[in-house]
């Protein structure tokens, strides 16, 4: 079996050798020209001209485009065609690109760019939530709704009732690798693109509709990715448009990569959300109805947005069933960076809303905040185990499938939860400067594609006559071990060793009309489709020995990379030799569409998600109360994979994806001036965790046990959901200022030293 | 003009060297060597680390700011030499594996080369050597868990390089020396201090790059043209910490690494305080003449120095003159520097030790202050008998807060004299609201080092760094 090893990533070798080619790697040949976009640094204005004698003049400068010289559609959306490759008659942010420079290197495109000079018109911006609201510029017609009972009820009977607003700071990817595309004209107008990409077929989508060809013109190929976390899932198309637009024009091979500066300014990151909440609870901090406000500032264009602000709306009760509850979203469009798919997608700033009205409620009744989440639980269990019936979620949901009840009370012991909870209180009042907190946070996050049609995949193997087996599938492979666990299903089906499978870069002419590898939902449906065509090699396989050595075709069993029937055994290599000898296709393709699925975004109803993943974290924090500088000292965490692929890679995940929301809550601060400004665009300015972020001690474990529904394996997602437990460290915070003063201290986000400072004043009142 | 160095065991000798051409861009564009990799193209990442050994042993730098002509005389080993002639793979490589340490592994060359140095180095403080590496994927720990895994194992022979051999008049010897007539602009690289006061008397346009650190961002952001050029890298009467009757010389090209060294015994605060400026790669690289000489508000080794009383000595041609190292500052973006004049060394006078070195800023590692405070206050039966209080970041210069050492000299030490102090402290600053911190918050905390400074002193714990779970 080579499903369940802790293998390493299957190019671990070639990532410490620095062999492992990402784009800008891929030797091209001597003509290649570089490409570099000019920027606008008006947020807002007319477009009135664009004066670039000066770039057409600079050294190595071959070619010079504005939007009147795209031959077809100027678009890079996504979603509704509102993104324009080159800005035509509106700027809608600073660092909108406004022309596109190729010269016959990256510097060069550089320094010409840097040349040109824009004459805007400046208008009026709308840049914050609160500019937006007012000018109500927002997508969609009004707010979405989702909801249940009568809230205003709930609310005005409630024993306590409490209001607040959390700011909700957007968050940077910050893949090491820049976004790069490279594009290699072809006969007959064909083009063939490079892309660092995590959705090829939209690549392929937009490259087709700029050269006004149909999409059979144009193949994408994704080997790996440098990180995308989100951020390659529309972000790309720019360049890989671009390339291919110059590259039509000139017949040269076109590469574009963007300086890091460039790449911050120029693309979309998490969205900032303002969050107002009204919670009702009883004596027992039971939430008794809610009413919930999103403002989601989700930049200039559309993009992701509204799947991102509905997913914010689907975890807006994380673990919490809420009896009574409204949830309004508003989706503000802004003079900013048009905000995109980051892991979770949403879900992280639904989630955190309610964890704070968790520990506000604590707060309020002076209680330990895990008994509050403890008390909102959804009720666990199934009908079947005569237990009641589960709970179902605001959008109608049920949640069968409910085990944090148990997840918790083990990590409660594990992480020896209240014994520290008691010392730290001891500690606190022994300490005129330093306090420490803790906190206990739980994760339950939806699995599938909300856009209930992207539930599908697809995938292509063959086998060759030595026994060899070429791997193929719609997924891209960005660093989290996707073609890894692939493989290692691969490898099982045909019962070989993980070195027959050769894992192949993602392919759209391989494999066609893929969705983004993106939703956690990678190895869920591509595993799926890998197995099914594995299967139907095997069965192929298996009906030729069995009708030579007259036996049942179940009788053929593949292991250990053997094929035995009863009295012989082949290696898989003869095997498949017989196969080919006697005439029968060795190479399938495979398809998978996730089943139970249905959803009406509108209505916001139905089951948009096949299942939930679960985990939980304890986090111990230390603040300095006269610098607000603060630390995480140790995290506890448990975490439910279902039935492991890979327990290597899935730890991989989850400490990875703990100190990326632990980044996004603390350091990770995107800060824009008055004028619209990204100030913060490198790392310079921005900063993610360091090495010495990460907990002094750091114990992660997997939770013991499978996936109820049927997944490759029984195994469960495992891409986003761990970074929601970052949360923890954000609440612990929360809890270390508490111990200052004797006043609720609404600590906001990112809770920077400043932040946490300015908390501390509030605290202590 | 010609350079030469070793780039993976093999010699290279290159004509013509033009000097704003990076390491990374010639290791990616003309060799073909794409393992290094570029994540920010300004030295914060650490995804194109290389090791470079010199006179002084190896050291990781970034090959992103790292101008050719600083590499001749050298031995370059990029990730592609890490692993063994014959292919057998390092032991940071093989526990990288084995750790899981690489997710997307676009930051592992980096690592690698990071961690295979620091292992010939004997180094394991792991925080400290891996804080320039940033990785968005992995958090850290299985890193950390392949750094401590390979610590053991025995340094390959092939990792210990040894240095070109050049030739008998090195190039740049002769500091009149122009660069080759053609297409690269024009550079010397001077042996002597001499020879440099002549070349800049004669050039005072001229650009000095000492680490490139900062000057190197000129090129890879700014895309600014440096116009004539200088090296200092093998002016060897820059270099070197020398211990004097009265305290230290500290040579103007000393790097950071050095100068923590120098600095971490006498004064412990200072040292630690250096320890977080930039990272491993970056203070390899930086050197204390070129933090004081670009006149940054924000730089750390300033306040620390100015709070120790260090005076600053500047030559230009054959004169020389000193001036206490405050006085150099006189306003943002501008110093008390002639043209053609240049930084020698700074010194640091004999002092028992009173400083305590306070940083701030949004991440611990490797990143540039919101405030950076370095307060020596000197205590006499009670009386506080000298205060010198500097801040970074609180004005467009390095700055001492006079308002706040006179509310405290000649005053009983006690905490009612700190709070006085605090209070006069905001007379002293008017400090900016930017992407760091807002202007309250400055002062705010600026105040309250001061307050920090007063229970450190009465025994209490006052950093989060000291806590353990």
């Amino acid at each position: 079996m080579s499903v369940a090893k802790p293998l390493p990533h299957d190019a671990a070798t070639l990532h410490v050798t620095g062999a492992a080619r990402y784009v800008d790697d891929i030797p091209t040949p001597r003509n290649t020209l570089h490409l570099a976009f000019g920027l606008s640094d008006q947020a807002a204005g007319t477009l009135d001209g664009l004066d670039l004698d000066a770039v057409r003049a600079a050294p190595g400068v071959i070619a010079v485009l504005t939007a009147a010289d795209l031959p077809f559609d100027n678009d890079v959306s996504p979603s509704i065609h509102d993104e324009p490759l080159l800005a035509e008659g509106q700027v809608h942010y600073a660092g909108q690109p406004l022309f596109l420079v190729a010269a016959t290197s990256h510097l060069a495109a550089r320094h010409a760019a840097r040349r040109g000079k824009a004459q805007i018109t400046a208008a009026p911006t709308t840049l914050s939530v609160e500019d937006a609201l007012a000018q109500d510029s927002r997508f969609e017609d009004g707010p979405r709704i989702y909801g249940r009972g009568d809230v205003e009820a709930a609310l005005s009977s409630a024993r306590h009732r409490l209001s607040g607003q959390l700011h909700v700071g957007g968050q940077e990817h910050f893949y090491l690798e820049g976004q790069a595309a490279l594009a290699l004209p072809q006969e007959g107008g064909d083009m063939v693109v490079m892309s660092s990409t995590q959705h090829p077929t939209e690549i392929q989508h937009k490259v087709a509709e700029a050269l006004c060809q149909p999409m059979h013109s144009v193949r994408v190929e994704t080997r790996r990715m440098g990180g995308g976390f989100g951020g390659k899932e529309s972000q790309g198309n720019a360049l890989a448009v671009a390339c291919a637009v110059v590259a039509a024009a000139t017949g040269r091979p076109c590469r574009m990569r963007y300086d890091r500066d460039d790449d911050m300014v120029i693309t979309g990151k998490r969205h900032d959300f303002r969050i107002d909440y009204d919670v009702g609870f009883d004596e027992s901090g039971r939430i008794q109805g809610i009413d919930v406000t999103h403002y989601a500032r989700c930049g200039w264009a559309q993009d992701l947005s509204l799947p991102v602000a509905d997913r914010a709306m689907l975890h807006a009760d994380n673990a919490y069933f809420l009896p009574a509850v409204r949830i309004t979203s508003h989706r503000l469009r802004t003079n900013t960076q048009s905000a995109t798919a980051f892991r979770g997608f949403g879900g992280p700033q639904g989630m955190l809303g309610i964890e704070r009205v968790m520990d506000h409620i604590a707060m309020h009744l002076a209680r330990d905040p895990l008994e509050i989440r403890r008390v909102n639980f959804y009720r666990s269990g199934e009908s079947s185990s005569g237990q009641a019936a589960p709970q179902t979620t605001p959008y109608g949901q049920p949640v069968e499938d409910f085990i944090l009840p148990e997840m918790v009370a083990a990590l409660e012991r594990s992480s020896d939860y209240t014994a520290r909870r008691a010392a730290i209180a001891a500690w606190n009042t022994s300490q005129p400067v330093l306090k420490k907190g803790i906190a206990l946070t739980p994760v339950k996050f939806g699995i599938s594609f909300t856009l209930t049609h992207l539930n599908q995949a697809g995938a292509l193997v063959h086998v060759y006559q030595d026994g060899s087996i070429h791997l193929n599938h719609g997924g891209t492979e960005m660093g989290q071990g996707l073609f890894q666990k692939v493989a290692q299903v691969a490898a099982d089906r045909f019962g070989v060793d993980l070195a027959a499978v050769k894992i192949t870069a993602t392919d759209t002419g391989k494999v066609p009309n893929t969705s983004a590898t993106a939703a956690s939902s990678g190895s869920d449906l591509n595993g799926m489709a890998v197995k099914a065509a594995c299967d139907t090699i095997r069965d192929r396989m298996a009906d030729v020995l069995a009708e030579q050595h007259q036996c049942a075709a179940a009788d053929v069993r593949f292991e250990g990379g053997q094929v035995h029937v009863p009295q012989a055994s082949y290696s898989f290599a003869e095997a498949a030799q017989i196969t080919y000898l006697a005439r029968v296709s060795l190479s399938a393709t495979g398809f998978y569409k996730t089943p139970k699925v249905e959803w009406d975004r509108i209505k916001g109803q139905g089951r948009p998600f096949f299942y939930f993943a679960y985990g939980a974290a304890v986090t111990e924090v230390v603040i300095d109360t006269l610098t607000g500088e603060n630390r995480i000292l140790r995290a506890d965490i448990l975490h439910d994979v279902g039935a492991s692929l890979n327990p290597a890679l899935d730890i991989g995940q989850i400490e990875g994806g703990y100190v990326q929301g632990a980044g996004w809550l603390t350091t990770e601060e995107l800060f824009w001036d008055d004028a619209g400004h990204l100030r913060t665009h490198a790392p310079a300015t921005y900063k993610i965790p360091a090495c010495s972020d990460r907990p002094d001690i750091f114990n992660v474990s997997l939770w013991d046990g499978e996936n109820r529904e049927e997944t490759i394996y029984r195994s469960k997602a495992v891409g986003e959901p761990p970074l929601m437990l970052g949360i923890s460290a954000y609440s612990a915070l929360c809890n270390a200022v508490e111990a200052c003063g004797p006043h609720y201290a609404d600590l906001q986000t990112p809770a920077t030293a400043e932040a946490v400072l300015a908390a501390i004043a509030r605290a202590r009142g | 003009m010609e350079i030469s160095f070793r780039l993976n065991g093999q010699e290279v000798t290159l004509a013509d060297v033009s000097p704003t051409v990076t390491l990374l861009d010639w290791l990616r564009e003309e060799r073909g060597l794409t393992g290094t990799k570029e994540g920010c193209n300004e030295g914060d990442c650490g995804a194109c680390s290389v090791m470079v050994t010199d006179e002084g042993g190896a050291q990781a730098l970034n090959a992103c700011i790292l101008f050719l002509p600083q590499l001749n005389g050298k031995a370059v080993r990029t990730v592609e030499g890490i692993a063994a002639p014959d292919g057998t793979l390092h032991p940071v490589q093989r526990a990288m594996i084995e750790h899981h340490g690489s997710q997307c592994g676009f930051c592992t060359p980096g690592f690698v080369v990071t961690m295979a140095t620091a292992h010939l180095n004997g180094a394991t403080d792991h925080d400290t050597q891996l804080a320039g590496n940033l990785c968005r994927c992995t958090g850290y720990a299985p890193i950390i868990r392949a750094a401590q895994a390979a610590s053991t194992a025995p340094v390959p022979d092939h990792m210990r390089d040894a240095l070109p051999h050049l030739a008998e008049k090195t190039p740049g010897g002769d500091a009149r020396q122009r660069g080759g007539g053609r297409q690269p602009p024009p550079w010397v690289q001077p042996e002597t201090t001499q020879a440099l006061a002549a070349w800049y008397l004669e050039h005072p346009d001229a650009t000095l790059i000492a680490g490139a650190t900062d000057v190197g961002l000129w090129v890879t952001k700014q895309m600014r043209d440096l116009g004539n050029v200088a090296f200092l890298n093998r002016c060897a009467g820059l270099r070197g910490v020398h211990q004097t009757e009265t305290g230290l010389r500290i040579g103007a090209m000393t790097t950071l690494t050095e100068l923590e060294a120098a600095v971490a015994e006498p004064h412990p605060s200072f040292g630690a305080l250096i320890r977080r400026y930039g990272s491993v790669q970056v203070r390899n690289a930086a050197t204390i003449g070129g933090n004081i000489a670009n006149g940054s508000p924000i730089g750390d080794g300033t306040p620390a120095l100015i709070a120790l009383g260090a005076t600053l000595h500047l030559r230009r041609g054959e004169e020389r003159r000193s001036l206490p190292l405050e006085d150099f500052f006189l306003d943002y973006g501008k110093q008390d520097r002639a043209p053609g004049e240049f930084v020698e060394a700074i010194s640091l006078p004999a002092q028992s030790d009173r400083l305590r070195c306070y940083k701030l800023s949004k991440r611990f590692d490797q990143d540039i202050s919101a405030v950076c405070g370095c307060l020596s206050i000197t205590v006499e039966d009670g009386i506080v008998t000298s205060a010198r209080l500097a801040y970074g970041g609180m004005a467009g210069t390095p700055r001492r807060a006079a308002g706040a050492e006179a509310a405290l000299t000649g005053q009983p030490w006690a905490e009612d004299t700190v709070r006085a102090a605090m209070e006069a402290l905001a007379q002293d600053f008017q400090p900016l609201s930017d992407m760091r911190a807002s202007a309250a918050y400055r002062l705010e905390t600026a105040q309250n080092m001061l307050l920090r400074y007063w229970h450190a002193d009465q025994g209490c714990d006052v950093s989060v760094q000291e806590v353990t779970p």
